[in-house]
């Protein structure tokens, strides 16, 4: 088991500490693939971060590969993050870094100090770097500068990292938010086939709910912190996606508290 | 005539009162420190001026003198050079311990662990007690201990400077975009990997052209410091302004100038081939 939630409430961190997720149960198998969809404001970012070991639950319990993460000593905690790959909507590259060197760091909780400091050098493996990079059409963007490239250039290249991690667990927030359909399909192809050749668990938030019912089996509907189905994709009706989404526009008001997904996603560090 | 105006300004009568204000409290400030100006337009003081600044128009060029300052310039430049990199020994791994960027404990709870909390201050104390004493009061106390000589200047700057660099370069870190920091540490990575990876590719510029700049201070401060007998070009320059030599004095100004301007050289090529 990959994941299990029990009653787990999660506040944000900052302002008024106000409840983004409410006593949330969900249990998720190693292996599994399942997509997180719901309108803006949902929680579908902090749920993620959550998972990820980047955001401390407030009351409730989760388990995390069968370990209680917030139960550990901070080292056993950070040894526990390095099975979890977060890879959050804004990709996380500083722009005047080369993509080989962005695409590598996945490497570096295995990494010693030494092998860190000479791949800045020289890279150590940029074969497995451009592997990664060719999966998503971007082999020849290896050797180019971050800030080269265009949003879905290095939104994809962002995951061309997560490729590269080794982690047990995949941790997805809009891999296709800044993607054409034709590349968005290709992507979540990718993403997906790469979970299954490593039985890595997979949870995917998404924002196209029709990419969501195409790709994923499972698909959990999320909206106000709480979960609203949590269904295999054939029994998820038209009616109970026009629900979950219902008055977003008018919703929208209440969410200018929301904090930039950037900040949520690593537990709000700032 | 801003009273007849239909449209008076309201911040007129504030910004009346802030000048009557600066002028209260600066006129103190100059009885004080015995600000008498029209000594510099005393005749006899003008005279002495006017021969050592006439002097200045022929800077000294005699070979011997050429070569002593050639190599004074060359151990300013050594004191300056290895001061700061004494000073860059202990400003980087307290740039470390002070940025709270790095803080794994932070991750995930917004709040940092009591005792990294209080050894993140402990270290912010000593970098201020570095960088409040002037490096000119260290070079002091260095010439009482190791005597004079450019060792005292050495000593001197590595001190003050490292609590300055220490504290700048952990503000550009902090300044500079978390996310990518951030990413690497919630996925795993240790602090100076995360730090390296994340944080150094957009703040290298900035932290670069920062460490030039005050090594080019650290020219201009072993001059000073030259005057207290840290050695090197300063205290030649001593020497030569009490003798009244205004063309010794001039040449090593000159020689002050090209350093500062070969520093900008050096900044600005560095920064172009890491922007």
């Amino acid at each position: 088991m990959s994941f299990k939630l029990d009653q787990l409430t999660v506040r944000h961190l900052t302002g008024g500490q106000a409840a983004a997720l409410h006593a949330l149960d969900l249990v998720v198998d190693q292996g599994e693939q399942l997509a997180l969809i719901g309108p803006s404001g949902a929680g579908k970012t902090t749920l993620l971060s959550t998972l990820a070991c980047a955001h401390r639950p407030a009351a409730g319990t989760l388990t995390v590969f069968g370990l209680a993460p917030w139960a550990l000593s901070q080292q056993a905690r950070h040894t526990l993050r390095a099975r979890l790959f977060l890879a959050p909507q804004t990709p996380p590259l500083p722009p005047r870094q080369r993509v080989v060197t962005s695409v590598l760091a996945a490497r570096l909780p295995h990494w010693s100090l030494g092998l860190a400091l000479r791949s800045l050098f020289k890279p150590v493996d940029p074969d497995a770097a451009f592997a990664a990079l060719s999966r998503f059409g971007l082999g020849d963007k290896l050797y180019a500068r971050v800030d080269r490239l265009s949003g879905g250039e290095r939104q994809r290249c962002s995951l061309a990292r997560l490729l590269l991690s080794s982690a047990d667990a995949f941790l997805v927030d809009e891999p296709i938010s800044a993607l054409d359909p034709a590349l968005a399909r290709i992507t979540l192809a990718t993403l997906q086939q790469e979970a299954a050749a490593r039985n890595a668990t997979l949870v995917c938030s998404l924002h196209q709910v029709e990419m969501a019912r195409a790709h994923f089996k499972r698909i959990v509907g999320l909206r106000d912190g709480r979960i609203v189905f949590d269904l295999p994709r054939e029994q998820v009706s038209d009616e109970m996606i026009a629900a979950l989404y219902e008055n977003e526009s008018l919703d929208a008001a209440p969410h200018q508290d929301h904090e930039p997904p950037e900040r949520i996603a690593v537990g709000a560090c700032f | 005539m801003a009273a007849l105006s239909l449209h008076p300004d309201p911040a007129w009568r504030g910004r009346l009162m802030a000048c009557a204000i600066a002028l209260a409290l600066l006129w103190p400030a100059l009885v004080y420190s015995e600000f008498k100006p029209w000594i510099l337009f005393d005749l006899q003081s003008l005279a002495a001026a006017g021969g050592f600044l006439r002097d200045f128009a022929r800077p000294a060029h005699s070979l011997e003198f050429l070569a002593m300052v050639l190599r004074e310039t060359w151990i300013t430049v050594a004191i300056a050079t290895a001061g700061l990199a004494l000073a860059l020994l202990g400003a980087i791994p307290a740039t470390l311990l002070v940025s709270e960027r790095l803080s794994i404990s932070r991750l995930g709870t917004g709040r940092i662990r009591p005792l990294a909390a209080f050894v993140r201050q402990l270290v912010r104390w000593v970098l201020v007690l570095l960088r409040s004493v002037p490096e000119l009061v260290w070079a002091l106390l260095f010439v009482r201990v190791v005597g004079l000589g450019p060792t005292a200047g050495v000593l001197a700057i590595a001190l003050t400077y490292c609590g300055m660099l220490a504290k700048v370069y952990a503000e550009i870190l902090e300044s500079s975009d978390a996310h990518a920091t951030e990413a690497l540490l919630a996925n795993g990575s240790a602090r100076l990997p995360a730090l390296l990876y994340g944080a150094l590719p957009d703040a290298a510029a900035e932290l670069v052209s920062y460490t030039v700049y005050r090594w080019e201070c650290a020219i201009r401060g072993s001059a000073i410091m030259g005057f207290v007998g840290a050695g090197g070009l300063g205290q030649r320059m001593d020497e030569s302004t009490k003798m009244m030599q205004g063309g010794e004095v001039a040449t090593m100004l000159l020689m002050f100038v090209l350093l500062v301007g070969a520093a900008d050289l050096v900044s600005s090529m560095l920064r172009r081939r890491l922007g």
